[in-house]
C-alpha cells in the first residue's frame, strides 16, 4: 500500500517535471538569461520577497522560477538525447554481442570491461579542459560513460532468450538474423533496457549537474541546474535561495526516478533488486 | 588461477594504455598543441625546445612514443600555471589529503552501511527498516556538490560545530568525508540489505537455526560474511565514485587533493597538469580494480577454477 503511494507519487513528480521541460517557454515571465540589475538578489516571496519574483532572484538579478524551469529543459535534453545515443549504441553492441557469440562477444566484452574501468568524468573534465564547455560534450560524454550498461545487459538478456523456442521457431521457419533479432528478440529484451533506461535519467542528471558545477557542462548563461548551485556557492550565507533550489529540484526529481525505477525493478526483472549501485 | 591474473593484469595496463592515447590524441588533435602545453606566456625559445622535446615535428605515432617514453620516466611536462613547476611533483605532493580523505570516507561508509544494511534487514518491515530505506534513497539521489554546501552552511555557519573548509584536524574530515561517501553509504546499505533477506532466507540459515545456535551467531557468522562477498564486487564501483565525487567534493570544501587540483587546473586552462591528475588517477583506479579482483579471487574459491 505504502509502496504504491510512493510509486504513484514519484510518477506524478516525474510527470510534472517533463511538463515543467516541455512547456518552460509558457510558463515563464521573466527572461532566464536577462536579468534586471535593480532586483539582485530579491529573496523568495516568504522570506520578504515580491509576487513579481516568487523565488527570489540571483545575483545578476535574473528570476529564479525562469531559471528553474529552463534548467529542467536542460536537463530533460540531455537526458532523452544521452539515453537514446548510448541505449542504441550499447544496445546494438551487447545484442550482436550476444547473438553472435564467439570471438566478437569476447572482443566486445573485454572493450565493455573496458570501458567500465575507466573514470570517464575525468575524461570530461579533460575534453571540457581542451574544447570549452558544450552542449555537444556533455552528451558525448556521458553517453561514453554510460553506454556500456546498455551493453551489459542486453548481452544478457540475449543469452537468456536466444535459446527460447521460439526464437528456434522463427529461426527453422527460415526467417534471417535481423528480422530475428528485430522481432523476437529486441521486444523481449526490451523490459529490462527499460529499466536501466530509468534508471540512468537519475545518473544522468547528477552528472550533467556535477559537471556543469565545475564549469564544464552546459556552457554559460544558460540556467543548468548544476550551475546555478556553483553560482550562489560564494553567497550562501546571505543568499541562500540561490544554491537551494536548484539543488531540491535535483534532488526530488532523481529521488522520483529511482522510486518508479526500482519498482520497475522489482516487477520486471526481480532477481536484480537492490544491485544496481 | 595464474593464467587468470595475468589475464587482468594485461586488462589493466591495455586500459592505461587506452586511456594515455586518448589523453594524448586529445591534447594533439584539437587545436595547436604548443599553445595548450605553454600557455600565453612562452616565448619563441620555449616553443622551440618543446617541438624538439615532444617531437611534435615528426608524425603522430613517434609523438605517440615520445609521449609514452616521457611519461615512463615520469616526465609530464611543466605547469603553466603554477610558475613552471613540475607536473607530477604538482599532483604527487596533493595526493596524501585525497588518499587519506578517501580512507576515511570508505571505512566510514563500509561501517555505516554494513550495520544499516543488517539492521534494515532483521527488522523487515518495520519503522527501522522504513528510515533506512528512506535515508538509503535519499543518499542515492542527493548531488554531491549541493550536500556539500548545505552541510557547510547549517553545520558549520549557523551551528558553528565545524570547520567550513580546508585540512589539518580530524574535524576538517567530517564534513567532506560525509560529503564524498553519502551516495556509497545508500548503496552499501542497499546491497547488505538485500543481500542480507536472500541470505535470511536461505537452506544454510535455516540449518544453523534448527543447530540451536544463537540468533546473533546467525546473523554474524552465517549470513553476514556471506552478505558481504556482493559488496566486494562492488567495492571498485565504490572506489570510482569517490574519485568522482573527489573532484566536486574536494572544490567545495577546499581541501587540498588532487581532486581540487583537477578543477583549479581546469579553471586556469592548465593541460600539463590535467593530464597528468588524469594519467595518476587513471592508474590508481585500475590499481584499485585489479586489487578488488584479486581480493575476489582470494575470497570466493569458485572464481579461482575459471579461465
Amino acid at each position: 500500500m505504502i509502496q504504491k503511494v510512493t510509486f504513484y507519487a514519484a510518477l506524478g513528480l516525474l510527470a510534472m517535471f517533463v511538463l515543467v521541460a516541455l512547456l518552460g517557454p509558457y510558463l515563464i515571465e521573466h527572461d532566464p538569461l536577462r536579468g534586471s540589475l535593480r532586483a539582485r538578489l530579491e529573496p523568495p516571496l516568504w522570506a520578504g520577497g515580491t509576487m513579481e519574483y516568487p523565488l527570489g532572484t540571483d545575483r545578476l538579478g535574473r528570476d529564479m522560477v525562469a531559471r528553474m524551469v529552463t534548467g529542467a529543459r536542460i536537463s530533460l535534453t540531455v537526458c532523452v538525447v544521452v539515453i537514446a545515443i548510448a541505449g542504441s549504441i550499447g544496445t546494438a553492441i551487447g545484442t550482436l554481442s550476444g547473438y553472435v557469440g564467439g570471438w566478437l562477444d569476447r572482443v566486445l566484452m573485454r572493450l565493455v570491461d573496458l570501458a567500465l574501468s575507466l573514470p570517464v568524468i575525468l575524461l570530461a573534465l579533460l575534453i571540457g579542459a581542451v574544447s570549452g564547455p558544450s552542449f555537444g560534450n556533455i552528451v558525448l560524454v556521458i553517453s561514453l560513460v554510460l553506454w556500456s550498461q546498455y551493453a551489459r545487459m542486453s548481452r544478457g538478456e540475449t543469452l537468456r532468450v536466444k535459446n527460447e523456442d521460439y526464437v528456434d521457431l522463427a529461426r527453422t521457419s527460415g526467417l534471417g538474423h535481423a528480422a530475428i533479432i528485430f522481432r523476437h528478440i529486441l521486444p523481449n529484451i526490451a523490459p529490462s533496457l527499460i529499466v536501466v533506461a530509468t534508471l540512468q535519467v537519475g545518473v544522468v542528471i547528477v552528472l550533467e549537474a556535477s559537471l556543469s558545477f565545475l564549469g564544464v557542462g552546459v556552457p554559460p548563461p544558460n540556467p543548468s541546474w548544476g550551475s546555478m548551485v556553483a553560482d550562489g556557492r560564494s553567497y550562501v550565507v546571505t543568499a541562500w535561495w540561490v544554491s537551494l533550489f536548484p539543488g531540491i529540484a535535483i534532488l526530488l526529481v532523481v529521488m522520483a526516478v529511482n522510486i518508479v525505477g526500482d519498482t520497475l525493478t522489482d516487477r520486471i526483472n526481480p532477481a536484480l533488486r537492490g544491485r544496481t549501485a | 588461477m595464474t593464467r587468470l591474473i595475468v589475464g587482468r593484469l594485461a586488462e589493466a595496463l591495455a586500459a592505461l594504455l587506452l586511456m594515455s592515447l586518448v589523453i594524448f590524441l586529445l591534447s594533439r588533435v584539437t587545436g595547436d598543441p604548443v599553445a595548450l602545453l605553454l600557455g600565453d606566456s612562452a616565448t619563441v625559445e620555449d616553443r622551440d625546445r618543446l617541438i624538439e622535446q615532444l617531437a611534435l615535428d615528426r608524425s603522430l605515432w613517434d609523438q605517440y612514443l615520445t609521449f609514452l617514453g616521457n611519461a615512463l620516466t615520469g616526465d609530464f611536462g611543466q605547469s603553466v600555471a603554477a610558475g613552471r613547476r613540475d607536473a607530477l611533483d604538482l599532483v604527487l605532493e596533493r595526493l596524501p589529503a585525497s588518499m587519506s580523505l578517501a580512507a576515511v570516507a570508505l571505512c566510514f561508509t563500509l561501517v555505516t552501511g554494513i550495520a544499516m544494511g543488517v539492521l534494515a534487514a532483521i527488522t523487515r518491515g518495520s519503522a527501522v527498516d522504513i528510515v533506512v530505506r528512506i535515508v538509503a534513497l535519499m543518499g542515492q539521489s542527493v548531488p554531491a556538490f549541493w550536500l556539500g554546501i548545505v552541510l557547510i552552511y547549517v553545520v558549520s555557519v549557523n551551528w558553528g560545530l565545524l570547520p567550513t573548509s580546508g585540512y589539518g584536524t580530524w574535524q576538517h574530515y567530517v564534513l567532506p568525508a560525509l560529503t564524498i561517501g553519502t551516495f556509497t553509504l545508500a548503496a552499501v546499505t542497499r546491497l547488505v540489505r538485500a543481500s542480507m533477506l536472500d541470505a535470511l532466507g536461505s537452506e544454510y540459515v535455516k540449518l544453523a537455526r534448527i543447530k540451536g545456535l544463537s540468533e546473533a551467531t546467525v546473523i554474524l557468522k552465517h549470513a553476514l560474511s556471506n552478505s558481504l562477498i556482493p559488496v566486494v564486487t562492488f567495492m571498485g564501483a565504490f572506489f570510482a565514485t569517490m574519485i568522482t565525487g573527489a573532484v566536486v567534493v574536494e572544490t567545495v570544501f577546499a581541501w587540498p587533493g588532487i581532486g581540487r587540483l583537477a578543477y583549479e587546473s581546469i579553471v586556469s586552462r592548465d593541460f600539463p597538469v590535467i593530464q597528468t591528475v588524469v594519467l595518476v588517477i587513471t592508474a590508481l583506479f585500475i590499481l584499485a580494480n585489479f586489487c578488488v579482483d584479486m581480493l575476489y579471487l582470494a575470497i570466493d574459491p569458485r572464481m579461482r577454477d575459471r579461465g
